[in-house]
């Protein structure tokens, strides 16, 4: 006969790390599918954020022009005086509130506090929506005043493509990030999630789980931490 | 002794998925056509990916016959040339080799070898093949506009690829090929995050990461290269379309075209260089890993033997992939770039050719002893290993910064790239393909068409590339239309290219063979067994073969071992699939009982 030996018992430390991954059906347990693939899907998604980062410094140095001063270009005329970044400093502060949000959101969501959920949402949703607002007050006042993606008056061509092409494919992906958020809002609202439903969830098709929330949840701070890199390497260098 | 997994722990999936959790098909459409079910997507995938790749191959003969016989063809201008090349370099790499083993094999293979009842997010996945089916189609649509497709090089580098003097390159040509490429990628990534997913999280019990076939192992960390390097690709295909488009200038610098000085000024070339290396060189490996995974199954089965240091296999797989993406700008040493990089990226290189000797050893000593079965797969591996092993020796040369700068450029860099990553994985493919034909359709393919394909595609392959190595030591520069009175090189180079096209032709009729083969088997080829091959993993223990949907009964199989225990001693087979308990196990009843 053949010995069959069966272990139940589970090694500690980076042991155990090893043989939960390596386990069988899940490497990581108790994550959803739909959890999975968001993280999986922002580690490539940072990776498109990254080259276009390496992208604008690259060009950065290697044009001969000088760089146009940031906060001279995105300073506002305000009550008399011109003061730098301020439109930024507002966009940046409403979208880390919006993070906030979104996290009250997940945890009203595990809570099955479906009221609280779809407004924290809906809120989020709304503080997304202003910041691309500004966003397109921003480029319309640098389209005014003559910034192109191939040229501006203030220096360096490079500044204009690379401000739009970067600005606009994070404001693209705060938008959808703002569809998404209502999409999820109004099934929430509905009572998709509820245990008590007949409706199959999203994405992951099981019934009675607000996991889309979280899922939701991820995106929206990626999109706000990428924000973070494009403020520090964009605007304040 | 087997190891058996250890109690069900929280949060797994059930072994019995309830009927409404499955995705039904209700019309033709929904069956054949919009189908979320990942073998049928496989086989679009599939489908798809051979139909351009024969738009590729026709292009090589077009190439062949101007290099053969110059001066004789008044259609293959100068021009055309270059698009041909282009052309054949970006279809045979992206869109025959990419989507052929991770959207044709990566489907079909994945959910039924880790004993997962579909791809985790079906709708996600045909979603893929649709966007795929897209990038295609707006590919072959850059043949007829006007200015015909862009003839900058699979490369694309600019300022070239984006000036007139370019084929396609002020047209629509190169904006075609590059809304295609991000059409492509924007596909791949669904799909890639289903492969990935379903291997991670939808394994069925027992099936830990350490049973995995090979193939899974290799489909799985190709995926995760190309998720992490097709952004590069796609963030240099949107900043070439602006400046081609808008007249940005990320990737051009100050330039005078024709007495005339453009607007652009201040971009960096080589950035783009680095970005598309940074893609273009893990891409190699997302073409390779998938094929190393599926020859060591090959080779396992066909010679009745355990693969060889499974775990070194594994290990092995990973690390090529990690290092796959450190060693990028070897395709540039010409480049201009700092000498210290050169000597940096010549290390990794090296480096490299480690885990990849290992490999190869394993492959070897798999054979060792086995009882080697000369069957068609088992013919396609065993050219597989031969001709990788000869890619990878004149990756070493080319790894060298001093030996490459004089190679680079050459027909030698081409050798080199058919040989490892043109013939290697396209033998692979065909072994694969003869191997589960008879899954996919209860048929095998025809036995002495299938033999005649192999020894002229091997020899020929062989007969094709084998000279070009040394074309490119006596200095014939690749991408030319014609040589003319180029007086280092020697006019027998003319003869051998002569020679070459002769076997590219009679290598490209063995081909529709194949694929007459193929078409011919599907409906009349001879009915094969349930497990022809007597392979231990999961596929072939579904409930019908071919696979139906949902792929196994009601319960899904359990896993007890890994797939390859093959001439385990005493037992009856000479087998044990890897879904069947220990206590099961046909002995050989001891003498004398
Ligand atoms: C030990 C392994 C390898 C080494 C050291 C190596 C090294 C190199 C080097 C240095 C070049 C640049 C030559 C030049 O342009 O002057 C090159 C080109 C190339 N290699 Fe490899 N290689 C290896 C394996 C592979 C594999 C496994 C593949 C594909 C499966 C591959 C595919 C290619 C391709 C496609 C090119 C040409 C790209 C182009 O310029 O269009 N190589 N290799
Ligand atoms: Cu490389």
């Amino acid at each position: 006969m053949t010995e069959v030996n069966v272990t139940d018992d589970r090694p500690s430390g980076m042991q155990g790390v090893i043989a939960d991954w390596a386990s069988d059906q899940r490497a990581f347990k108790g994550v959803p599918w739909g959890k999975a693939m968001m993280w999986i899907f922002l580690l490539s998604d940072t990776f498109i954020f990254s080259s276009f980062l390496v992208s604008y410094m690259t060009v950065r140095m290697s044009t001969p022009e000088a760089w146009p001063n940031a906060s001279e270009v995105f300073a506002l005329h305000m009550f008399g005086a011109n003061i730098p970044l301020i439109l930024i400093a507002i966009m940046t502060f409403i979208l880390i509130t919006s993070s906030g949000t979104m996290a009250l959101a997940v945890n009203f969501g595990y809570r099955k506090n479906r009221k609280m959920t779809t407004l924290m949402l809906v809120l989020t949703a709304i503080l997304g929506a202003s910041f691309v607002g500004m966003q397109a007050f921003e480029w319309t006042k640098l389209i005014h005043e003559g910034v192109r993606p191939w040229g501006n008056p203030f220096g360096a061509e490079q500044f204009g493509a690379t401000f739009f092409m970067i600005t606009g494919f994070h404001g693209a992906h705060v938008s959808i990030g703002v569809l998404f958020l209502l999409i999820v809002a109004r099934k929430v609202w509905r009572g998709d999630y509820e245990d008590d439903t007949e409706r199959r969830g999203y994405f992951t098709s099981h019934k009675g789980s607000y996991n889309i929330v979280e899922e939701t949840g991820l995106y929206w701070h990626f999109v706000d931490l990428v924000w973070v890199f494009i403020f520090a390497f964009f605007y304040l260098w | 002794m087997v190891d058996i997994t250890p109690e069900k722990v929280e949060n797994v999936s059930p072994a019995e998925v309830p009927e409404a959790d499955l995705y039904h098909a209700h019309s033709f459409w929904t069956k054949y056509v919009f189908c979320q079910d990942a073998k049928v997507i496989a086989i679009q995938y599939s489908g798809t990916a051979v139909v351009i790749g024969m738009v590729g191959l026709v292009l090589s003969w077009l190439m062949r016959l101007q290099l053969g016989v110059p001066e004789t063809f008044s259609f293959i201008s100068p021009e055309s040339y270059l698009q041909f090349v282009t052309m054949h370099g970006m279809i045979m790499v992206i869109y025959l080799l990419t989507a052929l083993f991770l959207g044709g094999f990566g489907n079909y293979l994945i959910q039924l070898m880790v004993g997962a009842r579909d791809m985790v997010f079906p709708y996600v996945n045909m979603l893929s093949y649709w966007i795929y089916l897209l990038a295609v189609l707006i590919l072959v649509a850059s043949f007829f506009v006007p200015g015909g497709p862009t003839g900058a090089g699979w490369t694309l580098y600019p300022p070239q690829a984006i000036l007139s003097g370019t084929p396609g390159g002020t047209g629509l040509g190169i904006i075609l090929m590059l809304v295609s490429l991000a059409f492509f990628i924007i596909g791949f990534t669904m799909g890639g995050l289903n492969y990935v997913v379903t291997i991670l999280q939808a394994r069925t019990r027992g099936m830990t990461l350490m049973r995995m076939p090979l193939t899974i192992w290799g489909i799985f960390t190709a995926t995760v290269l190309a998720l992490l390097a097709f952004p590069a690709l796609f963030v240099s295909a949107i900043m070439m379309t602006l400046d081609s488009v808008l007249g940005t200038s990320f990737f051009m610098p100050a330039i005078v075209e024709f007495g005339e000085q453009l607007s652009y000024g201040g971009g960096s070339p080589i950035l783009f260089q680095h970005l598309f290396w940074f893609f273009g060189h893990p891409e190699v490996y997302i073409v390779a890993l998938p094929a190393f995974g599926i020859v060591s199954d090959l080779l396992s089965v066909h010679a009745r033997r355990h693969i060889f240091g499974y775990r070194m296999m594994v290990w092995a797989i990973v690390a090529i992939g990690a290092l796959s993406f450190v060693v990028w700008a070897h395709h540039m040493y010409v480049s201009g770039m700092n000498p210290w990089f050169g000597f940096f990226f010549a290390t990794t290189t090296l480096i490299i050719a480690v885990p990849t000797a290992i490999k190869v050893y394993n492959w070897t000593l798999t054979l060792w002893r086995g009882d080697i079965h000369l069957t068609i797969p088992m013919l396609f591996a065993i050219a597989f290993i031969i001709t990788f092993v000869n890619g990878g020796i004149t990756g070493l040369f080319l790894g060298n910064v001093i030996v490459d700068v004089p190679l680079s450029d050459t027909m030698f860099v081409v050798a080199h790239f058919h040989m490892v990553m043109g013939i290697a994985p396209i033998l692979v493919v065909f072994g694969a393909i003869y191997h589960w034909f008879p899954l996919m359709t209860g048929r095998m393919l025809n036995d002495a068409m299938g033999r005649f394909h192999f020894w002229v595609t091997f020899i020929g392959a062989y007969l094709i590339y084998f000279p070009m190595h040394y074309l490119g030591f006596v200095g014939v520069p690749r991408r030319y239309w014609s040589m003319e009175d180029t007086n280092f090189i020697p006019d027998s180079a003319a003869d051998l290219n002569a020679f070459i096209t002769v076997a590219a032709l009679i290598v490209g009729f063995a081909q529709l063979v194949f694929i007459y083969n193929i078409l011919v088997s599907i409906f009349k080829g001879k009915p094969s067994e349930r497990n022809p091959w007597k392979a231990t993993s999961l596929e072939w223990q579904t409930e019908t073969v071919p696979p139906g949907h949902g792929n196994f009964s009601k319960e899904l199989p359990v896993v007890y071992r890994w797939a390859y225990s093959f001439s385990v001693p005493g037992t009856v087979d000479d087998y044990v699939p890897q879904n069947v308990h220990p206590n099961d196990v046909k002995l050989v009843e001891p003498e004398g009982s």
